[in-house]
This record gives structure tokens, sequence and C-alpha cells, in this order.
């Protein structure tokens, strides 16, 4: 029987019904784990410890980093090399607020904070205005990236910049503010950047309650930009996005502008690795212009590559899997980090260029094609979404 | 004359003082030379001696200036024996020299009489405080103009424009006089200005001003500047104003050579850079994001290959850059083939996944040599013909080893374009640039014309690590900090176009050095990066690009 093939979004629900297990089994467990920190007795085996929260914490923020960065790379086919500037702007943003909130706490008791003091100065610079307002600065976490994004994706767009070029530029981007944010006039704490906050909304910033409040909303807000993804991609407009990835000029040729389809996914892509940057920022303890450098968000783009870029479980599972290995190796090893790091690139970018997912795509494939021979075998180049 | 072959007849051996050590020295040699010279022997005037016997001061420090002033053997000798502290006051306030090394009970000499006597009792050492030491230095700078030595002389001259006293204006105008070095000459003459437009005669003054003009020395422009607030003629005033414009405009194009120089240094460093990268993504299409590894690697071959020379020819340690070369080219090019044949050969196509795989390369790459040689910078000295400068338009220093890499820089270029334009492997370069299928079709061995059109971006980028390791820090993260800037050069200058790459090098070069005195240097790089992004907006294929059609 002939199958009518429609270019339209297939009317199935957004997940199938064993995805949405999936999903929701998992979503409960990683919830569980900071209660298990919190009420359970330290001496218990079920107890986890601290440190595993922060960790898990801190990959959930990366894992939303990535998850943002294969909209516009695995999608959309712009490859960023700069979305570590977006992050560190977020985290800044906050940062701001989480310094104000250490009062006269610092170590000069000054209104100011401490580095403000050590440059000698009496009030703060006006761009720091209202940032005691946690309202404002979250509205900053949103902004600040996103009119960044904006002013630079559209003259890029618009002049059609594309490729290596798009990648250059952008690694060139946060270089630039990599620079900026390392001198002490800019305002933000030079090389030293914010650290030793003491609260937030008055919460104590190291008790295990805040630290499991702040877990499970980095935990709300990945599986809340998992769903949204997978709401866009699934939508005629992630078709367009994919669209362009694939046949950018037949795309222009039909009549369709990609201009402000590019800017959207591109500009949604900044703000949702501003507000991992933001959640990052409460949780490390501290944020610095190190985390511009070129070398950080490339780092990001291994982590959408290892787990498998145009999949949306895909970045997830490469920030876990990368930023595991990092913590295992840097602990253990410390030497062998950056040649394992090193290799993963080369390896995975010659060898699994679909990633883990891919991998795991075409292991159970080719089970399932063997177990029923006569079934077609759809020509799915690139998988949208995962069956997991 | 040689000063040094002439037995030493003095008082004393010397006592090195520290850093005046040397001034002594000269000095002693001198103070022989005029007693040597000088049959007749003249004293020292009583009045001039006399204030260093009393309490007061000021009166000594003038005393020194004088005796500096009165510059015959005896004065010198005696301000050595004041420095050396062999002058001793009686209690009467006679002064007398001591003479340590006296065998007889006749161990004092006055200085004013010549009379030899036994030092009386109760006398004391005439200390030097930090006041008479000042005093004591600028008598004897005045006094080393005297000296043979055109080193000295120019050295003396030099110190006085820092701290002469109107005292000594007759010595200096003397010295002056029968002076013949050019440098010398011109700066007693700043001297002898500055020293005049003190004088209390108006003329003198004016005259005085009008010549500071002349001078391109800096430190001139606050004094003419201070004259003009309180010199009471108008005439002189005007004068200085006029000098002070002449000096400032001198100054102003002294210090725009010196920008224009150090942008032409700074194209020269980014051009080498990024000549191997505009080959390699210029030419092949290929993001080697390794490229700054293979500079850093140039640079630790540079480091072996002195450790080499100065293990096995410690006689020909000048030249070990001229043999590092070579070594740097070959290793880099090596590497550069092998990452070819082994890793970006797969990926030609797809670029993005070029730029991921050779930046797990770099990463590679710098662990190893972290490994290797630690994490600390190694340390590359430059050879003696390459340290040092030249001093133009008087205050402009350019130094060797940037006119050296500027020369070196413009020969690497030279030899790239004959390569490329005069040799078979050059046509083939080309033939595979333009048109891959047809070139292979005609038997062009594509593979191989990548293997080593590679192999030559990446020794290319091995020289330049060469001439990077004798400007700065050699370590593991060199590579790191050009990268991007090698990046924009190519991105600015247009893929596959070597003119491109060279105009936007200087461009960059020179837009940075003349940006940075106003902005800053971190400001001025960040403008830079910004202006580059935003003139990619305009026109994404650089500056010149290969007019066509493209396809995707």
């Amino acid at each position: 029987m002939a199958r009518t093939h429609s270019y339209a979004p297939p009317r199935r629900g957004l997940f199938t019904s064993r995805a949405w297990t999936a999903l929701v089994v998992l979503t409960a467990f990683a919830a569980a784990l900071p209660l298990l920190n919190v009420f359970v007795p330290a001496d218990s085996a079920l107890h986890v410890s601290a440190y595993a929260i922060a960790l898990i914490g801190k990959f959930m923020c990366y894992a939303i980093a990535a998850l943002a960065l294969d909209l516009v790379w695995g999608y959309t086919g712009i490859l960023s090399l700069g979305h570590g500037l977006f992050f560190a702007l977020g985290g800044y943003a906050h940062g701001m607020y989480l310094m104000r909130a250490i009062g006269r706490e610092g170590a000069y008791q000054s209104d100011l904070p401490d580095f403000m003091v050590f440059l000698d100065w009496k009030a703060y610079p006006w761009y720091w205005s209202f940032t005691d307002q946690w309202l404002y600065a979250m509205l900053l976490v949103v902004l600040v990236p996103g009119v960044l994004a904006f002013v630079f994706g559209f003259f890029a767009f618009r002049s059609r910049i594309k490729g290596v070029y798009f990648s250059i530029i952008t690694q060139a981007l946060t270089f630039a503010a990599m620079l900026l944010f390392f001198r002490n006039n800019t305002g933000f704490g030079g090389n030293n950047g914010f650290t030793d906050f003491k609260r937030v909304l008055g919460f104590p910033i190291t008790a295990p309650s805040t630290r499991a409040a702040l877990y499970l909303i980095t935990l709300a807000v990945l599986v809340g930009a998992f769903i949204g993804a997978r709401l866009l991609v699934r939508s005629k407009f992630g078709r367009v996005l994919t669209a362009v990835r694939d046949a950018e000029s037949r795309l222009m040729f039909v009549g369709y502008d990609q201009l402000w389809f590019k800017l959207f996914v591109w500009v949604g892509s900044a703000v949702l690795c501003g507000i991992a940057g933001a959640l990052y920022v409460p949780q490390v303890g501290i944020i610095n212009p190190g985390e511009m450098s070129p070398a950080n968000s490339i780092e990001m783009v291994i982590w959408v590559a290892t787990g498998g870029r145009g999949t949306l479980i895909g970045p997830i599972v490469g920030a876990f899997a990368v930023n595991g290995l990092k913590t295992w190796l840097t602990t253990t090893f410390p030497e062998v980090w950056l040649y394992a790091l090193g290799l993963v690139f080369v390896l995975v970018t010659l060898f699994l260029p679909q990633g883990l997912v891919g991998l795991f795509n075409r292991l159970t494939q080719k089970r399932r094609s063997a177990a029923e021979p006569s079934a077609p075998v759809v020509a799915a180049s690139r998988p949208i979404g995962t069956q997991s | 004359m040689n000063l040094d072959t002439r037995p030493f007849r003095g008082p004393a051996p010397f006592a090195s003082r520290g850093v005046r050590g040397l001034t002594a020295r000269t000095l002693a040699v001198l103070a022989c030379l005029l007693a040597f010279m000088s049959a007749a022997q003249a004293l020292l005037p009583k009045d001039v001696v006399a204030p260093l016997g009393g309490d007061d001061s000021d009166a000594k420090v003038a005393a020194i200036a004088s005796l500096g002033a009165i510059a015959t053997p005896e004065s010198i000798a005696f301000l050595k024996a004041l420095r050396d502290e062999n002058v001793s006051v009686t209690t009467e306030g006679r002064v007398l020299v001591v003479n340590p090394d006296a065998t007889t009970e006749q161990n004092a000499t006055d200085p004013v009489t010549g009379e030899t006597l036994a030092l009386p009792e109760g006398a004391d050492t005439l200390t030097i405080s930090n006041l008479l030491r000042g005093a004591l230095d600028a008598a004897e700078s005045g006094l080393r103009l005297l000296s043979p030595d055109v080193a000295v002389r120019r050295d003396a001259a030099r110190s006085l424009q820092d701290h002469a006293d109107p005292e000594q204006l007759p010595l200096i105008k003397k010295a002056l006089a029968a002076e013949k070095d050019e440098s010398t000459r011109e700066s007693l003459a700043i001297v002898v200005s500055v020293l005049e437009l003190k004088s209390p005669d108006v003329a003198t003054r004016k005259l005085a001003a009008e010549r500071l003009a002349e001078t391109s020395n800096g430190q001139v422009r606050p004094l003419l500047a201070a004259l003009i607030e309180t010199e009471p003629d108008a005439g002189v005033r005007s004068a200085a104003a006029v000098s002070l414009h002449e000096i400032d405009g001198r100054l102003k194009r002294a210090e725009w050579m010196g920008n224009a120089f150090y942008g032409i240094s700074l194209a020269s460093i980014l051009l080498l850079a990024a000549l191997g990268l505009a080959i390699t993504f210029g030419l092949m299409g290929i993001i080697n994001m390794a490229h700054g590894e293979l500079l850093m690697i140039g640079a630790y071959a540079t480091y072996l290959v002195q450790l080499v020379f100065r293990k096995y020819f410690p006689g020909a340690i000048e030249w070990y850059v001229i043999a590092a070369l070579p070594v740097a080219f070959v290793i880099a090019a090596a590497i550069g083939m092998a990452l070819e044949r082994g890793v970006i050969r797969w990926l030609y196509g797809r670029p993005l996944e070029t730029l991921l795989a050779t930046w797990g390369i770099s990463l590679i790459l710098m662990q190893t040599v972290r490994s290797i040689f630690g994490a600390q910078n190694v340390e590359v000295s430059n050879p003696q013909w390459m340290s040092g400068g030249i001093t133009i338009l008087g205050g402009v220093t350019l130094a060797w080893n940037r006119i050296v890499i500027v020369v070196f820089a413009a020969l690497v270029v030279l030899l790239v374009w004959m390569l490329l334009n005069k040799t078979r492997l050059g046509l083939f370069v080309r033939a595979v640039t333009q048109n891959r299928r047809m070139a292979d079709c005609v038997g062009v061995p594509t593979g191989r014309v990548d293997m080593l059109t590679f192999g030559l971006g990446s020794g290319i980028a091995g020289l330049g690590g060469v001439a990077l390791s004798q400007l700065g820090n050699v370590g593991p993260d060199l590579g790191q900090s050009y990268i991007v800037d090698s990046f924009m050069v190519v991105v600015l200058g247009g893929v596959g176009q070597l003119a491109g790459t060279i105009i936007a090098a200087l461009g960059l070069g020179e837009v940075n050095k003349f940006l940075e005195p106003v902005a800053g240097a971190v400001l001025a790089k960040i403008c830079i990066l910004v202006v580059i992004v935003l003139f990619i907006q305009k026109r994404p294929q650089g500056l010149f690009a290969l007019k066509g059609r493209q396809v995707d």
C-alpha cells in the first residue's frame, strides 16, 4: 500500500507513551535525590551527599545550555562558538543580585562589593542600578543575552553569514567579551569575578535546603526546556528550521525569509543559555570571565556532538557524559583529562557523527530490521526527537 | 692613549661603593691622568675648601660644586678622597686629606698649602651624607665630561640633563667647546640652554629658550612650560612658547613614527601567525584550530635547538635562531601532514566537524607539550645581534628583534608567493583549489597535493613560532593567544588571497597600535574585534573576494 507522505507535522502526540513514561520516571528519580539529601540522615545507605547534589545540579545547568546550543546547531545548522558568552552573561546578571545580597558581610564591611572597595569606587556604576531587586536581575538574565543575541544575529543573518564564518565571529565575540570582563574597570570584579555569595532571596546560599531548592528549580527548567524544545521542533516552525539547516538556498527560493526563523531560534537559544548560567552561579558559587573563554564555548559544542546533535535527548546525555568523564578524570588522573577531551573531539567527529544517541538508534534499528525484514526501513537521515 | 695600561699612582686601591664604584674608578683614572699631565702644582683655594670643615651642609654642598667646577687635578683628587671618606677635619676646622697607605707618620696633607703632616689628635673623618653624595655625583658627572672615552662623556652629558648645577656652567661650556662627538654635543647644548634659562640676563634666557626648540628631548618640555608660567619678560615667554610648540610637534612626529613601526612589527607577527592559516583555510577551506599549537611547536623547536647549541656548539650559539628555522619548519610540517592524513582527510566537505576535530588535536598537542616540557614557560633568549635597538629621531627606539622579524616576515611572504606561483607544486595547489575534480581528471594527485599544501601551511606556522619565540614568552598556551587574531586576519583579508592576508595584517597591526594609546590595550583589541565583526557583516567574503558564483 502506498503511503502518502505529508510534510506537515504529524498528528501524533508529543511523545510516545513509552517516552512519556521514561520522562516521568527519570524526572521523579532526579527530583528524589535532593530530598534524600535533606531528609535522610547522613549515615543511611539512601543518603545522597551534598557533593553529588551540587554536581548533578551543575550538570543540569550544562545540559540546559547544551540543549540551547543544539537548537541552533543540531536543528538549524548554525554552529555557535560563543554560547559560553550567553551562559556567562546570564550568570553575571544573577551574580550582580547575589553580590548585592551579601550586604555588609564582605571583607570590608561596606555596602559596595569588595572588589569595588578595592578599586576605591564610591558608588555603584549606573549599570548596577536596581540590581538589588531580584526580579529585575531575572529580567536582566533574559534581556542581556537576548538583546545581544538579537543585535548580533540580526546583522549576521541579514548579511547571510553562514558556516565557519559565523562560528569564527561568534568565537571572536566571546573572546572580546572575555577581555572586556577581565578588566577591573569594567565593574564586574575583573579576573576574580563574583564569588563569596551569602544568600539568595534571604535564604543562606550554602544551606542544604536552599541547595535542594535550586536543584529542583534547575530540574524543572531542564524538563520544561526539553518539552518546550520538543514542541518547537515538532511544529511547522521546527520543520522550517531543519530546512534552513539542510537547504537554506532552496528554502529562500520557495519564499521563506530565513532571517526571522534563524533569529527567533538564535535569540531563544541565547536566552535559554543565559537562564542556565543564572541557575549555575548560585549553585557553583562563582562566576568569572574564564567562563567566556573560547575553550569553554567549544566544550559546550562537544557535549552536543557527543550526545548527538539534531536530537533533544542527545545534548542532555552528552552534557552528563562528558562532564561526568571530566569530573572523574580531573580528580583521579588530572594529567589525562585534556588528552581524553581531545580524543573525544576527534573520535566523535570521525566515528560518531550522530553521537551516542545516533549510535543507540543505529544499534536498535539494526536489531529491529533484523527481526522484521519485510518492514520498510525509513530513511531518517537525522532522527528528530527520540523514542527513549 | 690607552688609560687602563697606565700605572695607577693614586693613593688607594679603589673602594668600590656599589654602583658608584664605576664612577669613582673613572674619576680616579682621570685624576691620575691629569696629575700626570700637569707639571705645576697648583693648590686649592682656601675659601673653597674651608666650608667643608664647618657645620653648614648647604655650604658644604656649594663647596663640592665649586670644587667640581674648578676641575683641576687637585680638585679631582680631593673629590675622590672625599668620596672615599679619606678627608678629616681637625678640631680647629682644618681640612686634611688622609693617605691610608702612608708608611710614615706624615699621613695627612693639607689640600690648601700642600703641607704634609701627621694627623692631629681628635681629627674626625668627614662623613659623606646622602646630601653630600648627591653633590658629589653632580660634580663628578661634570668632571667626567673631560674623560677621553666618548662613551663616558656621552653618559655624563646625559646624566647632566637630569641634575646639572648652575655652578657647573663654565665647566660644561668648556667641555662643549672641546667636544667633537655629535651626540654628546647635542646633550651638552641642551644642558647649557637649560642652565641658561635660569640666567639673570634676559637676552641669555631668550637665546636659551630659542635654542631649546631644536631639541627633541621630552624632559625639556616641562621646564619650558614652567618658564612660560614664571618668566617676567614677555619676549622670553613668547620664545619659550614657540620652542614648546616646536618640541611638541617633534615629539608627536616621533611618537607617530614609533607607533607606525610597532604597528608594522605587530602586523608582521600577525602575518606570520596567519599566513599558514591563509593557506590551509584560504586555499583548502580547512578550519585548523590546531594552527596556534603549530606556532607553539615551532617556538618549542627553537627552544630545543637552543639547548642543543648550548650543549654542543656553544661557539655558534649566536646563530641558533637561523638553525632553528628549518628544524621548526620540518617538525611543524611533519605534524601537519600527519594530521591531514590521519584526521582531516576524512572530514573534507564538513568544515564544522573539521573545526571540532582540530580543536581536539590542539588540546592533545598542548597537553603533550605540557607533559614533556612542563606547564611553565621555557626560556628562549635573543642572540646578541637581535638584542638592543637603533634610536631614530631622538627618542624612538626600534628594537632589533622586531626589525629582524619584519624583514623575516617579508621574506616568508615572498617565499610563499614564489612557491605558489612559480613552482609545479604551486600550480597543482591552485589547480586543486579552483577545480578539484578537473584537476584529478587531468592527473593531479589531489590527495598528495592536499597533504603537501597542509604541510606547507603548518611549516609556515612553525616558522612563525620561531619568530614569536624571539618576542615573547614560550609556553604551552602560546598558540591560544594567537588563534583568534590569526583567524581575524584571514577572514578580514578574504579567503584564498595572499594579498588580502597581508593587507589585513598590516591594517590590523597599525589600527591596533594607533588605538592603544587612546583606548588602552584591551579596549583597542575589543574595538578591533567589534569592527571586524561589523565589517564581515558588510563584506562576508573579506576585503579581496574572488568573484564568482557559489552553490551550496
